[in-house]
This record gives C-alpha cells, structure tokens and sequence, in this order.
C-alpha cells in the first residue's frame, strides 16, 4: 500500500468518528420518532399536547402531557429565579470587583460545585433544605417543588456564573477605561456599559440554563413527588417530565405497550425543548463572537 | 451618594457569591454528618442487603469502574479521532462546521435522552441487554463532545513550527500528527478525559433509563454482565423511607465523592506535569 492510499484511508476513518457526532443525534431523533408515532397511533396528538390529566399507570389511562409541562415549568422557574440573579452577580463580582488572588481560589470552588453529581444534590435537597424549609412553611408537604427547585438553582448557578463571566470579560477594555473617562463609578460601569457590551453572550447562558432545568432528572426524581398534578403551587408534590420517565424506567414496563412507549413520547417533548433552546443559545453566542471578533 | 450606591453593589454581589459558597459548606456538611457514621471497611466490601447495618456498596462500586473503563475505552479512540479531524484536516470545510455546530448542541442534550437513545439503540435494538457495555455505550456517547472539545483545545496549543519542522523533514501529515503533534497534546487530552469520565461517573438519569438495575447483590463478571453503579445505589436507598437507609445513602455518597475528588485531582496532577515541561 502506497503511503498516499494509507493518508487517505486515514483521513476517511478520522472523518467517520467525527461524523458519529452527526450519527448520534440522528439516532436520537430516529428512535424518539420511531416510538413516538407509535404512541401517536393510539393517542391522538391534540389529546396528548393539551390534555390536563396524566394518568398511563393507572387503569383510566388518561394521556395529557400538561401536568408534566406545567410541572417541570413550575420546578425550572424556582431554579431560575436563583440562579439567574446570583449567577450573575457572582459574574459581575468576579469580572469586575474581585482581586485576580480571590478570583482564582474561588473559581475552582465554583467548578467543584458545577461537578458534584446530580443525584447528590437530590439527596441535599430531600434530607436538608426540605426539612429547613418545613421549619418555616409548616404546610409545605414532604415532596414539593419548591426544594429541589431552589437547589437546581444552586446546582445551575456555577454555568450561569461563568459563562456570563467569560461574556464580560471578552468586552474590550477600552469601553470599561471611556466609561472611567467620564467619571463613572464601577457599578455604573458594571450595569450600564460591561453588562449591555456582553448581553448576548449573558442571554447564551440564561437560555442554556434554561435548558439545563428542563432537563434535569435526579434533583426532581428525589426531592419533588411523582404525583402529576396541574397547578401551580410550589408546596405541593407534583412530577416533572424527566421524573416520569425515571419513574416508568424503574417498573417492569414490558416493550411494546403503550406505558413504554409515552417515556418516548415525553421524550421527544423534552428533546424538542431543549435542542431548541440550545440552538438559540449557540446562535447568540456565535453573533456575541463575531461583534468583537 | 454614587460611592455608596457603588459600595452597596459590590457587597450584594459579594453576597450572592458567598451564598452559593455557603450552599456548598452546607452540602458537604450535611453528607458527611449524616454519613462519616456509616463510613467502614464493611461498607466497601459488602454487597446491597435488605438489611441496613450490612449493606455495603461493594457491587455498586466495582459497577462504576467497569463502566467508566470501559466508557473511557471507547469514546477516548473515537473522541481524539474526531478531534483530529476536526482540528488538522476539514477546519475550513462546511462539513467540518456542521459537525461542530452538532457536537456543541450535543453536548447541552440532557443525559435521560442519551438513556432513552441507549434503550432504544443498544438495549432492544442492538441486544445488548442490560449489561455494562450497553451502560459504557450510553455514557460514551454522553461523554464524546466533552472528550472531542477539549482535545481540540489540546491540539491547539500544540504550536505550528512543530508541524512545519516535520512537513520539512519530509514526514506526511498523518506522521506528523502521530509523531509530533499527538505526544505534545497527550495530557491535556488525559485531563480532559479524566474530566469527561468524572461527570460520567456521577450520571444517574441514563443508567436508570437503559434498566440498570437498583437492586443487585453482585459485582459485574464481564462486560455482558448485568450491573449497578454507585449513584443508582445511593439513589435506591434515598428513595427508601427508613432513616437507616438515608445513612447508607450518605456513605455512598461519601464513597462517590472520594472517587471522584480523586479523579480531578489526577487530572490537575497531569495538567501540572505538562505545564511544567519545557514550552518552545
């Protein structure tokens, strides 16, 4: 074999393992669809979007998705309400106070926090902040969503912080010393010039965040109930989508029912969702790249 | 007036740093307060038991490193492929863009879809049951864009006057990647592994999702062997309602963060070593 025939061979080979990054996401999509239209045979597509009562494992099997949507909103908007603000605070206090000593004890802080397993902090949110949160809502039940919410607040902070911060700190110097110029303090710098310069970048992380709630499982499997209720109530149990499928994963579901197959259709939901953020996330990024490229 | 205004801002955002500290102090103290009690010889070498006093994580343990071996063997060839590629040969190609547009959105897919996908793929489709390399071939997939970013970044420091010296030798391309450029970038490539598999190691959601099992009283014999990882384990006993069980929980927990520390600290040991050898 020629030396040029072996190159080319190689190069086909490293093109086919990048390529397997294409082949997965077709997979994704092709065993979702498959199963889902499946499900969709049986139960109506209107049914299942707008329906208000889930109910597959019981023997009235009612199949509206909603109280899962409504669910994993209800969790997801607790986590944002603290993960947003104090992430990007803690960016802004990071990128634009903190001296360059306390910046690098606390970002490898900051990343140990980002790497503790998610089933951890499902046992946190159930054993410690349920029980602390009881003490000062005597009516919140024992499952709810108001716990695991807060603590996937905390869990998603540390991806907030530093993406935002990496946002901030590519804003050109130049803009931070004409802001000084005109007699600015820093906060006024920090809100009205750093954070405007780097919005695109800090919505990239909002909306990546995002997408990280909805899909989280172990935090909501643990600490937040499988009961799919629709309401609004964070003291409440109620049942995100991704805790149902771990719920059905766990029984002796057979293949081939109609049970197995809505983890899929909830699935493909999921998928849908957060695909559809990410690519909006990277979209942003991409533009916040190019303005100061 | 605005010197306040400017002193109140930096303390708030001070503050919302120092609670998200605060949240972690309380988490390591809450594990290690409920489970340093549990925390023996016994309870590394017994296996799951009805029984909360004689449960141990044996079974669960040796699960977890079969898998993480074996994740690691396929998505570090495939990984550091991909990277390659991407980084020496179709940088400019739309191809080459395409593919990484889909790998960075890959990478923020929740990991229950990479378990749906491995049950509708490895599981049923391609029956391999539930057995470690349907659990390695899930958490491979999940830990392939990690692998492939930061080998890229590994590449990247690799500078071009190497590859030139090479080409002027008269090496070939593929000679001078496997020669030159791949040696150079070998422990950033580990580190980022290292990194890749610790977040594998803690993944719970698609495990649960291919059927591992969340009770099962031996450790795997072979990579067809049906298994349990820690975190599943420690998840079956936070699930149960006895307090002697959230004990147990806790010591695994304790037994999955010492693993894990572990592991990143191979990983800054590794990155040390490189930044320490002579930069050209």
């Amino acid at each position: 074999m020629t030396t040029r025939t072996l190159e080319w061979i190689i190069e086909r080979v490293l093109f086919l393992c990048a390529a397997l990054s294409v082949l997965t996401t077709t997979g994704i999509i092709a065993v979702l669809a498959f199963e889902t239209y499946e499900f969709l045979r049986e139960v109506p597509v209107l049914d299942f979007l707008t329906g208000t009562e889930w109910t597959p494992l019981f023997s009235n099997q009612k199949f509206g998705v909603l109280p899962l949507v409504v669910g994993t909103m209800l969790v997801s908007s607790i986590a944002m309400v603290v993960a947003l603000p104090m992430g990007l605070l803690s960016a802004i206090y990071l990128s634009e106070y903190s001296p360059s000593g306390f910046r690098r004890i606390v970002k490898p802080v900051l990343e140990i926090l980002a790497g503790v397993p998610t089933v951890v902090y499902g046992y946190f949110a159930l054993t410690f902040v349920t029980p602390l949160l009881q003490a000062v809502f005597p009516t919140l039940s024992g499952f709810n969503a108001l716990s695991p919410g807060l603590v996937m607040g905390l869990m998603i902070l540390p991806l907030v912080s530093s993406l935002s911060e990496d946002a901030m700190r590519a804003v050109p110097q130049g803009l931070r010393e004409g802001s000084y110029a005109l007699g600015a303090t820093r906060m006024q710098t920090a809100l009205k010039v750093v954070v405007p310069a780097a919005f695109s970048g800090i919505t990239a992380a909002f909306i990546l965040a995002v997408s990280r709630a909805i899909g989280e499982t172990m935090i909501v499997a643990i600490a937040a109930g499988q009961q799919p209720r629709l309401t609004g109530n964070p003291f409440v149990p109620i049942e995100t989508m991704t805790a149902y499928i771990v719920q059905v994963s766990l029984g002796d579901t057979p293949q081939g029912t109609i049970e197995y197959r809505t983890i899929f259709a909830v699935g493909m939901l999921l998928f849908v969702m957060t695909f559809s953020l990410n690519l909006i996330s990277t979209w942003l990024r991409e533009r916040f790249r190019e303005e100061y490229a | 007036m605005r010197k306040h205004a400017d002193a109140i801002f930096e303390f708030v955002s001070l503050g919302a740093l120092l609670v998200a500290l605060a949240a972690l102090a309380a988490l390591v103290f809450d594990i290690v307060s409920d489970g340093a009690g549990r925390f023996s010889v016994q309870f590394l070498t017994n296996i799951a038991s009805r029984n909360a006093e004689q449960a141990g994580v044996y079974h669960a343990l040796m699960g977890s490193i079969w898998v993480i071996a074996l994740t690691g063997a396929l998505a570090l060839p495939i990984g550091v492929a991909a990277a390659i590629y991407l980084e020496e040969y179709g940088s400019r190609s739309r191809t080459a863009r395409f593919i990484e547009l889909n790998i960075s959105n890959l990478a923020a897919v929740p990991s229950i879809i990479y378990g749906l996908l491995g049950l509708g793929l490895f599981v049923r489709l391609m029956g391999m049951g539930q057995s470690v390399m349907a659990g390695a071939a899930t958490l491979a997939l999940l830990a392939l864009p990690v692998v492939i970013m930061s080998t890229r970044e590994a590449l990247r420091t690799v500078p071009s006057s190497i590859r030139e010296g090479s080409y002027a030798l008269g090496a070939t391309k593929w000679q001078t990647i496997w020669n030159q450029v791949l040696p150079m970038a070998l422990p950033g490539v580990l580190t980022g592994l290292i990194l890749a598999l610790s977040r594998a190691i803690g993944e719970t959601a698609p495990l649960i999702t291919i059927g591992a099992l969340t009770y099962i009283p031996f450790a795997p014999d072979g990579v067809w062997s049906k298994f349990t990882v820690l975190p599943i384990q420690v998840f079956n006993w936070v699930s149960r309602p006895q307090p002697e069980f959230k004990a147990n929980a806790a010591a695994g927990i304790l037994v999955l963060m010492v693993l894990l520390l572990s592991m990143n600290a191979i990983a800054i040991v590794v990155r040390d070593r490189q930044q320490g050898r002579g930069r050209i």
